[in-house]
C-alpha cells in the first residue's frame, strides 16, 4: 500500500474531526478548544506531508 | 494631520513600482517571459507565488475583519489552505508536467489541449475572468481601506482605491510575473514582521490571549465555535471541501504552476506551506483582540485598521497600511495579468486570429479594462472582504471536476461532459449569486453546485463517451 494513503490522516481530522471539536472549553494554549484543535489538523498535515515526501519512490528519481 | 503615516504609505508604493521596473529590465518580453517567467522559478518563488492567499488582502483585512464580525466560522481559512497544499502534492506535479510537455501558459491552454476544443477553452477563460473579478475587488476594497485609516480621512476611500487600482495596472503593465515575484519576496518579509508584531501586542494590551478569549466568550457566548450567522458544522465542512478543492483552480495558480522548473518543487513545498499559513492565527487573534479595542464597527474590514490605529504611533500605522499594501498590490497584480492574458490570448487570438505582437498589446489593454470594471464595482458594494472572495470560489471550485478526471482517469471524462459539468455548476452559482443564496440547507451553495457538476460531468461523459472517445486523448503520464 502506497504510503501517500498517510494523507487522508489530517483529511479525516478536518472534515471528521472537528465534529466532535467544535466547542470552546478547555481552553488549551490560551484557545478555544476548536481553534487549538484546527491548528493540531494544520501541523499534523505538514508533518504526514513531509514523512510522505522522505518514503514516496516518486521523489528518488532523478 | 498624521503625515508620517502616508509617506511611509508612498515610499512603500514607490518601491514596489521600481522593483517591478528593475525586474524586467534586460529581458525580451514575450508571452512565455510575460506570464511564466520561462518556467525559470526555483523553490523560493514558487513557494511565494503558491502561497498564494497566504497574506493577501483577504487575510490580512477580511481574516481579521472576519475574525472580528463573524468570530468561529473564520477557523475554515486555517483549515482549508491546510487541505489544499497536501492535495497540492498530488495533483500539481502532473499538471506541471502535461504544461510543460505541451508548452501552455494558461488553464484554457489546459482545457484546450486535453478535449481538443476550442470553445471549452473559450468557456473556461470567461469563467475565470468573472471569478477572478470579486476576488481583485477584495484586494481593491482592501487597498482603499488602508490608504484611508493611514491618512487618517485625509484621502477619501474612492480616490484611494484609484491610486490603487491605477498603481497595480502601471505594475503589470510593465513588468508581467517577473515584477510579482520579486515584490512578493517583499511583502511576506514585511508582512511576516507586522503580523508578528501586531498579532502579539493586541492580545496583550486587551490581557493577554487567554484573557481575551474568555472575556469574548463572556459578552457573546457560542461566538468563538461554528454556529453563529447560520454558518455551523455543515457550513464549516462544505465551505472547507470548495474552498481547498478550489485552491489551485484560479487562473492565476494554475497558471503560477507553470513557473516551476521542476515538479519536485512542489511536493516540497506541500510540507512548509501550511507551517507558512500558522502566521494567519496572529492575523486572527488581532482580530479577535479588536473585538474588545474597538467595539461596534459597522465596516468590520476596518477592525485590524482601526485597532491598529488606537494602539500604536503613528509612524506605525503607516508600517501596517505600506505592509498591507502590499498583501494587495502583489496579489492583485498577479491576477489582474491573469486576467488580461485570458481575455487576449484566449478570447481574443481565436475569435479574430491575432498576431502574438497583437494579443501582447490586446493583453496589456484587457489590464486596465478589467483593473475599471473592478473598480466600478468596488466603488458600490459593501461587502466584507471574505464574502467576495468566497464567490469567487464558487465560480472556479466548478472547473475541479474536469480537471481531476482528465488528470486521472482521462477516459472518464469527455468534452460534452466537462463543458456541460462547468456550465451546469457555473449556472447554478449564476442563480445563488442573484437570489443572495449563500447558504442553503446549513451547506455553502458554491458546494451544491460542485455536487450538481460532479453528477452532470459523470452522466453527460458516460453518454457521449462512445461517439466521442476518439477526441480524447486525455493527460497519458
Amino acid at each position: 500500500m502506497s504510503i501517500r494513503w498517510l494523507a487522508l490522516l489530517p483529511a479525516l481530522g478536518v472534515f471528521v474531526g472537528v465534529i466532535f471539536a467544535n466547542r470552546v472549553t478547555p481552553y488549551v494554549l490560551g484557545m478555544p478548544f476548536l481553534w487549538f484543535y484546527v491548528l493540531l489538523c494544520v501541523l499534523v498535515t505538514s508533518a504526514v506531508m513531509a514523512i510522505i515526501y522522505a518514503l514516496d519512490p516518486e521523489n528518488k528519481r532523478s | 494631520m498624521h503625515i508620517s503615516a502616508l509617506i511611509i504609505i508612498f515610499a512603500t508604493i514607490l518601491i514596489a513600482l521600481l522593483l517591478g521596473i528593475m525586474a524586467q529590465r534586460h529581458r525580451k518580453m514575450d508571452m512565455e517571459q510575460w506570464t511564466v517567467a520561462g518556467r525559470g522559478f526555483g523553490i523560493l518563488f514558487v513557494f511565494l507565488l503558491l502561497a498564494g492567499e497566504i497574506y493577501t488582502t483577504f487575510t490580512f483585512l477580511g481574516g481579521s475583519g472576519w475574525a472580528y464580525g463573524v468570530g468561529g466560522p473564520t477557523v475554515y481559512i486555517l483549515a482549508y489552505g491546510a487541505m489544499a497544499y497536501a492535495l497540492s502534492y498530488f495533483i500539481l506535479p502532473r499538471i506541471w508536467r502535461y504544461g510543460k510537455e505541451h508548452k501552455l501558459i494558461s488553464q484554457p491552454d489546459y482545457f484546450e489541449q486535453v478535449f481538443h476544443s476550442k470553445a471549452l477553452s473559450m468557456l473556461v477563460a470567461l469563467v475565470g475572468v468573472v471569478a477572478i473579478i470579486p476576488y481583485l475587488q477584495s484586494q481593491f476594497t482592501g487597498l482603499g481601506l488602508i490608504v484611508q485609516v493611514a491618512s487618517y480621512g485625509e484621502i477619501s476611500h474612492v480616490w484611494a482605491m484609484v491610486i490603487g487600482m491605477v498603481v497595480i495596472a502601471i505594475y503589470v503593465t510593465i513588468s508581467g510575473v517577473r515584477g510579482s515575484a520579486w515584490t512578493a519576496v517583499l511583502k511576506d518579509i514585511t508582512i511576516l514582521l507586522v503580523v508578528l508584531i501586531i498579532g502579539i501586542a493586541l492580545p496583550m494590551h486587551v490581557g493577554g490571549l487567554s484573557a481575551m478569549f474568555h472575556k469574548i466568550n463572556q459578552l457573546h457566548p457560542g461566538f468563538l465555535t461554528l454556529g453563529g450567522h447560520g454558518m455551523g458544522l455543515p457550513w464549516f465542512i462544505s465551505t472547507v471541501l470548495l474552498t481547498s478543492l478550489g485552491f489551485y483552480m484560479w487562473p492565476h495558480s494554475f497558471g503560477a504552476v507553470y513557473t516551476a522548473k521542476n515538479e519536485r518543487v512542489f511536493r516540497r513545498n506541500a510540507t512548509f506551506l501550511p507551517l507558512y499559513q500558522l502566521i494567519l492565527l496572529f492575523v486572527f487573534f488581532a482580530g479577535f483582540a479588536a473585538i474588545l479595542i474597538t467595539p461596534g464597527l459597522k465596516n468590520t474590514n476596518l477592525a485590524l485598521m482601526v485597532a491598529v490605529e488606537k494602539v500604536f504611533p503613528a509612524w506605525f500605522v503607516g508600517v501596517v497600511g505600506g505592509a498591507g499594501i502590499l498583501t494587495a498590490i502583489v496579489p492583485g497584480s498577479l491576477m489582474l495579468m491573469t486576467a488580461g492574458t485570458l481575455l487576449a490570448e484566449n478570447i481574443y487570438r481565436p475569435l479574430t486570429g491575432a498576431t502574438s505582437r497583437q494579443v501582447q498589446l490586446v493583453a496589456r489593454i484587457m489590464v486596465w479594462a478589467v483593473a475599471a470594471i473592478t473598480l466600478y464595482f468596488s466603488i458600490n458594494s459593501n461587502a466584507t472582504i471574505v464574502t467576495l472572495l468566497l464567490m469567487g470560489y464558487n465560480f472556479v471550485t466548478q472547473f475541479f471536476p474536469a480537471v481531476l478526471l482528465s488528470l486521472f482517469t482521462p477516459r472518464g471524462v469527455t468534452k460534452a461532459g466537462a463543458a456541460s459539468g462547468i456550465i451546469a455548476g457555473v449556472a447554478l452559482v449564476v442563480y445563488f449569486n442573484l437570489t443572495s443564496t449563500s447558504i442553503l440547507w446549513g451547506v455553502n451553495t458554491g458546494f451544491l453546485a460542485l455536487l450538481l457538476n460532479i453528477v452532470v460531468v459523470l452522466l453527460v461523459s458516460s453518454l457521449s463517451r462512445n461517439t466521442s472517445v476518439s477526441d480524447v486523448k486525455g493527460v497519458q503520464v
